[in-house]
């Protein structure tokens, strides 16, 4: 059942994919509708996917790699669906899909042995942190790709390129809202993470913080995104660095999350 | 029966020359009633606009019909028919259907894809049908027209980009600030084309106008004309960052706004986003305004430089819909066609014979033993049943084809009948308001 899923969540993606880089373009309302429709379904399928592996493992699927970056793509796509509902923002998808695609191919391609769950995260701290960690990494990602786009609106309007496709792609206020409520929704969920990782740590090997490399970047990441926050909160810091620093806050994040490996050994 | 077009426009006559040639729509009534007078000319419409004047008519004698119809403009207009003739153009048949669908579509317009076009032709038909100088076939043709013009408004992307300096300079605001009812909008100096700007910024939603001028007073008016605050030119800058929208146009051969203006202007707005939209020549805002984070200048060539490029697009839009227009072409034609006389006849007689054979069949399978001589006698009987009953009917549209209005009776009759011409045109000729 879960393969079954599994398999038509790949296929929807890898067609809303496709119809949401045609809607780059090609103006057609039909191509929107449709879009989002695969889009959705392959949502649902994703869901139904991941309830019935935790059901089969009595835990969360967030234990290897396999597993997180198919949960961290699923809540990409589920960002993404929230804020094309409320923004209209089509083209966004052309953006943030191909990567939610890309993760779960990869996904797929990891090997994921069945085995029992080490003792070390049968801790209730553990799922709160992970959990809280990827929806807030999902919003970092709707961000980093809205950054993009910014980058990109803001490059035709300064050397005057107005073409079609400067057409098709949001506003520059419409792009800076969302970068800010994706930013303010996954701040406050990356603190909350990192503060339970660490009271889980101290839990699972007796200490809060012992600066192993991915605990160090995490606080890397938090730090990016806590100075790009305060700078928006304070001083109304927006445009291309803004955009920038988003864009490397991310890039850090995706090191933190695939690169350091965590020195409590499961 | 022929659809001819007698007319002049923007591309083969000055304006001088459409103005003397106009008809004013208060007295439109005198001039449809002498049209349709005229003889061999059946049906009529006038459409008269500042960039064309133009007859519709139906005839049934095409040549005769334009020369009456070239005389009947020249002698209203009390012009002479030889300086007249050589701006006016004329087709007919085919042609005139596709001239008349092509304007209706705005692909004769001046600019080509604006939108008035298609509600003068609705207002001049509107005003045919009041003085029933229309009848069934320009109906027809005319709502054929309208459906057809809104199919390729639909179907091409022929009128979705701003085609005028002003709107474009709307649309760019849009894709900056996003929605405008927040926005408000700074009037510096007081060009037309500046207030003319505004005056689109107003109409897409923008909240408020500040308005400043040299001469306070200026200021003031416009002000009040736009309901906005007027500032004193000396203060501008101190209220540049309430503005979202600077539209600037004075007279100044030195620039008034500089990049350090526009970067304590954006830091003071939280770096909220500024469009500055410079018209004036010579320059009014320093190029290197465009330098400054989140602030994004434009002058008046690269909005005219937008206005180009969707232009080049219109063009490349009207291509495909010329393709609509030659399908909707021979979809009308065949109807037109089928208005004449004898296929008219014979597919009423068919119809009769398909009915009569079809009930004969039914009765004869149904009887059993029945000689083969009465058999022979009811087919007999039932055919002359059919052919005396058809025989009026036939003799009365043979004679209406030789004169008078067939085009009535050919139409009561396909509908009384319910004679379909190859293709059937009544289903989408529904008038789209």
């Amino acid at each position: 059942m879960t393969h079954l899923f599994y398999t038509l969540t790949l296929g929807l993606y890898a067609a809303a994919t496709a119809t949401y880089l045609a809607c780059l373009f090609r103006t057609s309302a039909t191509l929107t509708i449709w879009a989002n429709r695969l889009l959705a379904s392959g949502c649902i399928a994703h869901i139904l996917s991941t309830v019935h592996l935790a059901n089969q493992q009595k835990h969360l699927p967030l234990t290897n790699m396999q597993e997180s970056l198919s949960f961290f793509s699923l809540m990409i796509v589920a960002f993404f669906l929230f804020f094309e509902r409320k923004y209209k923002v089509t083209t966004l998808g052309s953006f943030i899909t191909p990567v939610a695609l890309l993760m779960l191919i990869i996904s797929s391609a990891l090997h994921g042995e069945l085995r029992d769950l080490p003792p070390v995260l049968q801790s209730n701290w553990f799922w709160f942190h992970a959990l809280l960690a990827f929806v807030s990494y999902a919003a970092f990602a709707v961000a980093c790709g809205v950054a993009v786009i910014y980058l990109i609106q803001r490059h035709f309007l300064k050397t005057k390129h107005l073409g079609s496709l400067f057409q098709r792609l949001p506003s520059l206020e419409t792009l800076d809202e969302i970068s800010y409520r994706s930013l303010s929704i996954g701040f406050p969920l990356l603190t909350v993470a990192i503060i339970s990782g660490a009271i889980w740590s101290e839990k699972a090997v007796g200490s809060y913080w012992y600066w192993d490399p991915k605990q160090t970047w995490s606080l890397i990441t938090w730090l990016i995104y806590a100075a790009l926050l305060h700078g928006r909160l304070t001083v109304g810091w927006r445009g291309k660095h803004a955009a920038i620093l988003s864009i490397i806050g991310f890039i850090v994040l995706l090191i933190t999350f695939l690169g350091m490996k965590h020195s409590i050994s499961w | 029966m022929n659809i001819i077009v007698v007319g002049l426009s923007h591309k083969t006559a000055t304006v001088e020359i459409r103005e003397k040639v106009a008809f004013s729509p208060n007295q439109i009534e005198k001039p449809l009633r002498e049209l349709i007078a005229l003889e061999d000319i059946v049906e009529g419409i006038i459409v008269s606009t500042c960039n064309r004047v133009e007859i519709y008519a139906t005839t049934r004698d095409i040549a005769g019909g334009i020369s009456r119809i070239k005389r009947f403009l020249a002698d209203h207009h009390q012009m002479s028919l030889d300086l007249l003739e050589q701006y006016l153009y004329s087709y007919h048949s085919e042609a005139a259907i596709r001239h008349v669908f092509r304007v209706a579509s705005s692909l004769d317009s001046m600019v080509v894809g604006e939108p008035q076009i298609l509600g003068q032709i609705k207002t001049s038909y509107g005003y045919a049908a009041e003085y029933k100088s229309s009848g069934i076939i320009l109906n027809r043709f005319l709502h054929k027209a309208f459906s057809v013009a809104k199919r390729v408004r639909t179907e091409t992307k022929i009128a979705s980009s701003a085609v005028s300096v002003a709107f474009a300079a709307v649309e760019l605001a849009k894709k900056i600030l996003g929605d405008l009812s927040d926005k408000t909008v700074m009037l510096i100096g007081a060009g037309e084309m500046c207030e003319l700007a505004a005056k689109h910024f107003i109409n897409s939603g923008a909240r408020g106008v500040m308005v400043t001028n040299r001469t306070f007073e200026k200021a003031e008016r416009l002000a009040e004309e736009f309901k906005g605050e007027a500032v004193p030119f000396e203060e501008f800058l101190q209220h540049l960052h309430h503005a979202d929208i600077v539209l600037s146009s004075t007279g100044a051969p030195h620039l008034i706004i500089g990049p350090k203006d526009a970067e304590d202007v954006v830091k003071r707005r939280r770096f909220k986003p500024m469009f500055f939209i410079d018209i004036a020549v010579p320059r009014d805002i320093d190029p290197k305004v465009d330098d400054v984070e989140n602030a994004f200048l434009f002058t008046v060539d690269d909005l005219q430089e937008i206005v180009q490029a969707n232009l080049a697009q219109r063009n490349l839009e009207a291509e495909k819909a010329e393709e609509i227009i030659e399908m909707e072409i021979g979809q009308f034609f065949k109807w037109l066609s089928s208005l004449d006389v004898t296929p008219t006849i014979v597919a009423l007689r068919n119809k009769f014979d398909e009915i009569r054979r079809g009930e004969l069949e039914k009765t004869i399978s149904n009887w059993k033993n029945l000689p083969p001589e009465a058999e022979k006698r009811l087919d007999l009987l039932t055919l002359a049943i059919m052919n005396k009953l058809l025989h009026n009917p036939t003799q009365t549209l043979k004679k209406a084809g030789q004169g008078g209005r067939i085009d009535l009776y050919v139409d009561a009759m396909r509908q009384l009948f319910d004679l379909q011409p190859d293709g059937d045109v009544d289903g989408e000729l529904e008038l789209e308001e």
